[in-house]
């Protein structure tokens, strides 16, 4: 029987590593996008827009997952794609990430003080106007540490698209496992390289909002 | 039982019949869903009013332990840690079944998520609140457990639930470890019946309604537990 060292494990897991950070900003990215799309809806003056917003938000938050994948996976096939487990895998993450983050922004939005809408309208600015000039700068800054906090939920969520077959960390994990018998020392490993991953995101988010609550307190 | 049409586009046809054979499983697998969750919730939140006490005033050996178990918990995903407990743990000793593996994990994960939570709630308490049940002779222990406790979770209650909720859906993943839940079910039903799309689209919609349920609850027993109370 071949012997495995510690270091040829962790060799595989951090080359598995690649594909999880790769994913992981995929999915953020393009959750942001659609994110910003779904804020627009739910702050939109039609009605049916901010409620098509808000059903959208409620599904997505209200389903696990990991069934969001597998309905991607097999029902994108249905449309006679044939699905592979890379863009099940993205597809799925950017629209459960949007809904997480389209919500988090709203509440950033409506955090901004009624006066300044009011205000920029009195100037003449149309909607986007606003929006673009007096409403999201200000509430692009305390979006930040809410935003970068998920980013670890994404990095996490990423874990559940081995489950369709997407070879990431996770997946190299369970394949070592069975290569070596060792479960306890992968499975330790693969979770250091999470927690390397996500620590200094969700240690930055931290420092960021006292930051930020040290600002407003001095207004 | 026809097998699916694949190859053209949106020439699919949905069948349902399936649900007649195989109701009993998803029925069953929604009973383990809510099992767990029922356990998981209940001692999760223990665990975590226990760990938010010793962040918050505890003795101060245990502290950087318990900090420790918070962040190793929320900066891994769930499935690893119960790859962990299942795979991992059995060469340390403890046989687990499927079952006592996946309770242990959410209550593990609960703990630590909720422990972050409460703590939030017990900082927030007014400090006249202390020096007021210290005035009444009360130990530390005892101002904590008589005065403090009751409203700090009152006050974080609607984040705990939702905290609850996110877990009763990542439970989804103990399917992996052969836990017989309800996306094990629908797993089942797929590799029998191949309606992979019409079992998943069941199932989903079933935890959204245990989503909706499950807040429901939350609300009515936070209800009871916090009898009304002069506003703040």
């Amino acid at each position: 029987m071949i012997e495995f060292t510690i270091w040829d494990i962790l060799r595989n897991l951090l080359l598995a590593t690649r594909w999880t950070v790769v994913l992981s900003l995929v999915s953020f990215v393009g959750g942001g996008i659609v994110g910003l799309g779904l804020l627009f809806l739910r702050i939109s003056k039609r009605a049916w827009l901010r409620s098509l917003a808000k059903y959208y938000i409620e599904l997505f938050q209200g389903t696990p997952l990991l069934m969001q994948l597998f309905i991607a996976f097999f029902g994108l096939g249905l449309f006679g794609i044939d699905v592979p487990a890379w863009l099940a895998a993205g597809l799925a993450l950017i629209l459960w990430s949007a809904a997480f983050l389209g919500e988090i922004w709203r509440g950033c939005v409506e955090a901004i003080a009624k006066g300044q809408w009011e205000a920029s309208a009195s100037l003449g600015m149309g909607r986007l106007q606003q929006m673009r000039y007096v409403i999201l700068p200000q509430a692009m800054k305390i979006a930040v540490p809410p935003t970068v906090g998920f980013s670890v939920q994404v990095i996490k969520g990423t874990a559940l698209t081995s489950i369709i077959g997407f070879v990431e960390l996770s997946k190299a994990g369970t394949v070592v496992t069975n290569a070596t018998f060792q479960p306890f020392t992968v499975y330790g490993l693969v979770a250091l390289i999470y927690f390397a991953l996500c620590w200094p995101l969700s240690k930055s988010s931290q420092i960021l909002e006292r930051k930020l609550n040290v600002a407003h307190r001095n207004h | 039982m026809p097998l699916p049409n694949r190859g053209a586009p949106l020439n699919y046809q949905f069948e349902f019949g399936w649900l007649a054979e195989y109701y009993p499983q998803i029925v069953k697998g929604i009973g383990i869903t809510i099992e767990l969750i029922a356990v998981g919730a209940v001692a999760g939140i223990s665990l975590g009013i226990f760990c938010a006490w010793v962040r918050a005033l505890g003795p101060a050996w245990l502290k950087p332990i318990v900090a420790l178990y918070v962040e190793l918990i929320r900066n891994t995903p769930f499935l690893i840690q119960l790859f962990f407990i299942f795979f991992g743990l059995p060469s340390l000793g403890p046989q687990l079944s499927e079952l006592q593996a996946a309770n242990i994990a959410m209550v593990v994960n609960l703990g630590a998520y909720s422990c972050e939570i409460i703590r939030a709630g017990i900082q927030a308490t007014p400090k006249g609140q202390f020096e007021a049940g210290a005035s009444l002779a009360m130990t530390r222990f005892e101002t904590f457990r008589h005065v403090v406790l009751v409203p700090s979770l009152q006050r974080i209650w609607p984040a705990l639930s939702s905290q609850v909720v996110i877990v009763m859906l990542g439970s989804a993943v103990v399917s992996q470890i052969a836990a017989e839940d309800l996306t094990f079910a629908a797993n089942f039903i797929q590799s029998r019946t191949f309606r992979a799309f019409e079992a998943y689209i069941v199932s989903t919609a079933v935890y959204l309604a245990l989503a909706v349920l499950l807040r429901q609850v939350l609300a009515i027993v936070g209800g009871l537990i916090f009898p009304r109370r002069a506003a703040r």
